[in-house]
């Protein structure tokens, strides 16, 4: 063989086994994000909040994801992560696994089956090891066992057919684990398989992860890291982003109000207004007079003007919806024309009279007013819907004043009904029915902070749960989701917007339109140098 | 002069063990602990597993004991683990101390230059235009809150030039450590000049009418020597006092410079150890703010005879 068909030879051998990048992405930078607090751990599975995920789903891998690069996240936007295939059985009960081989954890030691089996023995408290808190151990009521068939397969054995489980699977929340690393070290320096490695925290400083040069996607990720500083005045982080200080904002950290003063000090900036999957809603005492009273709590529910909630606080950026976030964005909302049914989403003027004739039923009425105390956080972001609820209210015969708890106290006040009504947010860490329905309504659930129980409802849960057609899924949701409406379980206020934004050198990054919390591998987020 | 050090050396132990005990007591009496703020985090409270969490992190015992073991610790040099973070309190503490310390200097180096020859310019121009305009700005650096100074001048510098002076990584020199520091130390100096100046000022005035300072006059001395050094020498005592006591609020009261700036400073921690409530970090931290805090107004207190021989501590 002539010597330049052989180095031509040899050319082409090398440019398969080196990754190429395509035309477009360039490889190299740190990624600069401002962080609004302390996370209150690294333990993805102990957490609620995108305090955690934001900085820390990048040292993860799932078993699947919701595709980094499309804008919802759904059952048909799931793609493979450390899976690279699954299938049901004929009863649908059983959900097998094919796994990577060949992936190590930072620390170099092989992933197998074991680590999945581990990780979901630990989240439903069958491990040795113990959680701290484990907020989302309702989301596996259905799962009997989960197991390690060999090194890389695993099954999952569920009670009756769950098709959502996957969705469970590639929501942000649901990292797999190593089995070799204690759940104390997962919370101060976790090991993962993915694209960052964690470097260091500083308490009040920064939170800095580096490329993961083994990374068993090759080519992956394009950032040689991630640096978050932390920032706990709102107005210095974006002041330092208008600086250019920072390439990211922390997510939905800029509030309608707010994005006008970014687009005018900073008009190049990319800012996505999305739906947030975090709903305004009122909690209300069932137990305690007179909230025990059907008829109290259905006029408190005709009496909240959303539309008036969401100009105010929102500049009109929000939308009207049950527990599941309407569409066009939300998968799983009642749209319109179901939702003008509900008590409450009719015509304003025609609902308050009905709250008003409920309330004179009651007893109640403009010589005989119901005194009560409105309770929330002492956050911008609760206090003001609840002023402007209390303000609602006045129209069905209802003074309230309100009460601000201090953080550390709010949920040990609701866990012991120390309340009238509340003003709560709640967030949804996927757009499914399976995770809202049972987290905030299950009977006995821990997040269902009103303490509703409906046996009838469970069975609907249970059923809707275990529904392959969809669309006859969706149309059940829509029922259950009036029902609970109806019911007063908690009444819904507004599903809000807000922006989170990028300078325009950040490339790769697709935000979801309905959810917060899945969208944070950055694997293949990139810099334009 | 040996029995008064030795008086007073006692004095600042038991004002320590007094401060523990406050802090101690008043960390338990405020409603929550870190259970609450963790379960916080992940949005429900479990009775269950918030009561092994107490038990782990010895906060079910009882509530001597639990003092008992953190003033012991601290004796022996052992000041325990941050509850949020799980690592060595002292890890947490020690890196943060030099940041606000070298701050603290700073804002105070600022402070008392500006503020001394300013008040000794004023009281010597007394009635003047001059003397007018430095009261007027004296005044607007006591009223200005210093959150809104902040951050004004945070908006000044990202609007005229694009930048903005935070705290993001740390600094690689002495230059770039001054630079950093330079302007939050200014914003918080600007305040403390303010009240040096002005105290300066009606110091210098009552002893510029004394007889000694028209006999210097009578004898021809020039007008610095007599107001820098017979004047303002016997008008700095009560200054002395002011500085001392600034000196020691800034190490723990520099929060909100600290929080705009993003410094990250003891000032800062401190306040988000009593948000999480961090028992071990909150103690030990206003431990070390009372131990400066009573040495500094001890040297101030000696500094005292070294600058009036007429003061004798017996």
């Amino acid at each position: 063989m002539q010597p330049r068909t052989w180095l031509a030879g040899l050319a082409v051998v090398a440019s398969l086994a080196v990754p190429v990048y395509a035309a477009a992405q360039q490889a190299g930078g740190i990624l600069r994000v401002y962080h609004r607090g302390n996370p209150p751990s690294a333990s993805i599975h102990e957490e609620a909040t995108y305090d955690t995920t934001r900085p820390y789903m990048g040292v993860f891998n799932n078993l699947v994801m919701f595709d980094q690069t499309k804008t919802v996240e759904s059952l048909d936007t799931i793609v493979p992560d450390l899976a690279t295939s699954w299938s049901w059985d004929s009863s649908k009960t059983k959900l097998t696994f094919q796994l990577q081989k060949g992936v190590k954890w930072h620390d170099g030691k092989p992933f197998t089956a074991k680590d999945v089996q581990c990780t979901w023995d630990l989240l439903q408290g069958k491990a040795k090891a113990k959680l701290r808190k484990n907020p989302r151990k309702i989301w596996y009521w259905n799962l009997k066992e989960t197991k390690a068939d060999n090194d890389h397969q695993v099954t999952f054995h569920l009670g009756q057919p769950q098709p959502a489980f996957l969705a469970l699977l590639a929501s942000g929340y649901s990292p797999v684990y190593p089995c070799h690393v204690a759940p104390k070290t997962m919370r101060t320096a976790p090991i993962g398989t993915g694209p960052f490695k964690f470097v260091e925290l500083k308490q009040n400083e920064s939170i800095k992860f580096v490329k993961n040069d083994n990374y068993w996607k090759k080519g992956l990720p394009y950032l040689d890291g991630q640096q978050f500083t932390i920032i706990k005045s709102r107005a210095t982080r974006v002041l330092g982003f208008v600086a250019d200080e920072f390439d990211m904002t922390h997510p939905n950290d800029i509030s309608i109000p707010l994005l006008k003063d970014v687009n005018e000090k900073k008009p190049d900036a990319v800012c996505y207004t999305y739906p947030t999957n975090i709903s305004l809603n009122m909690i209300v005492n069932r137990d305690k007079a007179p909230f025990d009273n059907a008829d109290v709590r259905l006029a408190m529910a005709y009496a909240v003007d959303r539309d008036a909630m969401i100009k105010i606080l929102f500049n009109g950026e929000g939308a009207k919806g049950g527990v599941m976030l309407p569409p066009p964005n939300g998968v799983w909302g009642m749209p319109p024309k179901v939702l003008s049914k509900v008590p409450g989403y009719g015509d304003k003027a025609a609902d308050i009279k009905k709250g008003q004739e409920l309330m004179k039923k009651a007893g109640f009425g403009p010589d005989n007013r119901l005194s009560i105390v409105v309770k929330t956080r002492n956050v911008a972001s609760y206090r003001d819907p609840a002023v402007i609820l209390i303000d609602q209210l006045k129209s069905i015969y209802i003074d309230g004043t309100l009460e601000t708890i201090e953080n550390s106290n709010w949920f040990s006040t609701i866990a012991k009904k120390d309340y009238m009504v509340g003003m709560n947010l709640t967030g949804l860490a996927v757009d499914d029915p399976d995770v809202a329905l049972f987290e905030n309504y299950a009977c006995g659930s821990q997040r269902n902070y009103t303490g509703y129980c409906n046996e009838e409802l469970m069975t609907l849960f249970k059923k809707q749960s275990s529904m392959s057609d969809q669309a006859a899924r969706k149309k059940l949701v829509w029922e259950i989701d009036a029902k609970i409406q109806e019911d007063v379980a908690r009444p819904m206020i507004a599903h809000y917007n807000a922006a989170t934004c990028l300078q325009p050198r950040v490339q790769g990054f697709v935000r979801k339109v309905n959810g917060s919390y899945s969208d944070w591998r950055m694997e293949k987020v990139w810099l334009k140098q | 002069m040996a029995s008064y050090v030795i008086r007073r050396t006692l004095l600042m132990i038991l004002t320590l063990i007094g401060l523990s005990i406050v802090i101690f007591a008043m960390l338990r009496l405020v409603p929550g602990n870190i259970a609450d703020i963790l379960f916080d985090a992940a949005g429900f409270i479990d009775p269950a597993e918030k009561a092994q969490l107490e038990e782990e992190l010895g906060l079910a015992d009882p509530i001597p004991l639990q003092y008992w073991y953190w003033i012991s610790g601290l004796l022996q040099g052992d000041l325990g683990f941050s509850y949020v973070s799980e690592l060595p309190t002292y890890d947490e503490i020690a890196p943060r101390v030099p940041i606000t310390a070298k701050l603290a200097l700073l804002a105070l180096f600022f402070s008392v230059a500006f503020g001394l020859p300013l008040g000794v310019i004023s009281a010597v121009n007394q009635n003047s235009k001059l003397d007018y305009a430095l009261r007027v700005v004296s005044l607007s650096g006591l009223s200005l809150p210093s959150f809104w100074l902040a951050l004004l001048i945070l908006m000044a510098f990202v609007s005229w030039f694009g930048s903005i002076p935070i705290y993001t990584n740390p600094p690689d020199n002495l230059l770039d450590e001054l630079l950093l520091y330079a302007i939050p130390a200014a914003a918080v100096g600007f305040r403390s000049s303010a009240l040096i100046m002005r105290l300066t000022r009606s110091s210098m005035l009552e002893v510029m009418r004394q007889d000694y300072i028209r006999t210097a006059k009578a004898k021809g001395a020039s007008d610095n020597s007599v107001n820098y050094t017979h004047a303002l020498s016997n008008a700095v005592l009560p200054v002395v006092t002011i500085i001392g006591i600034e000196a020691a609020f800034l190490i723990g009261g520099l929060i909100v410079t600290e929080t705009v700036f993003n410094i990250p400073g003891v000032a800062r921690f401190l306040v988000e150890a009593i948000q999480w409530r961090d028992y071990p970090i909150v103690q030990n931290l206003v431990m070390l703010i009372g131990v400066v805090t009573v040495l500094t107004n001890f040297l101030v207190d000696l500094l005292y005879v070294a600058l009036d021989p007429r003061i004798k501590y017996e």
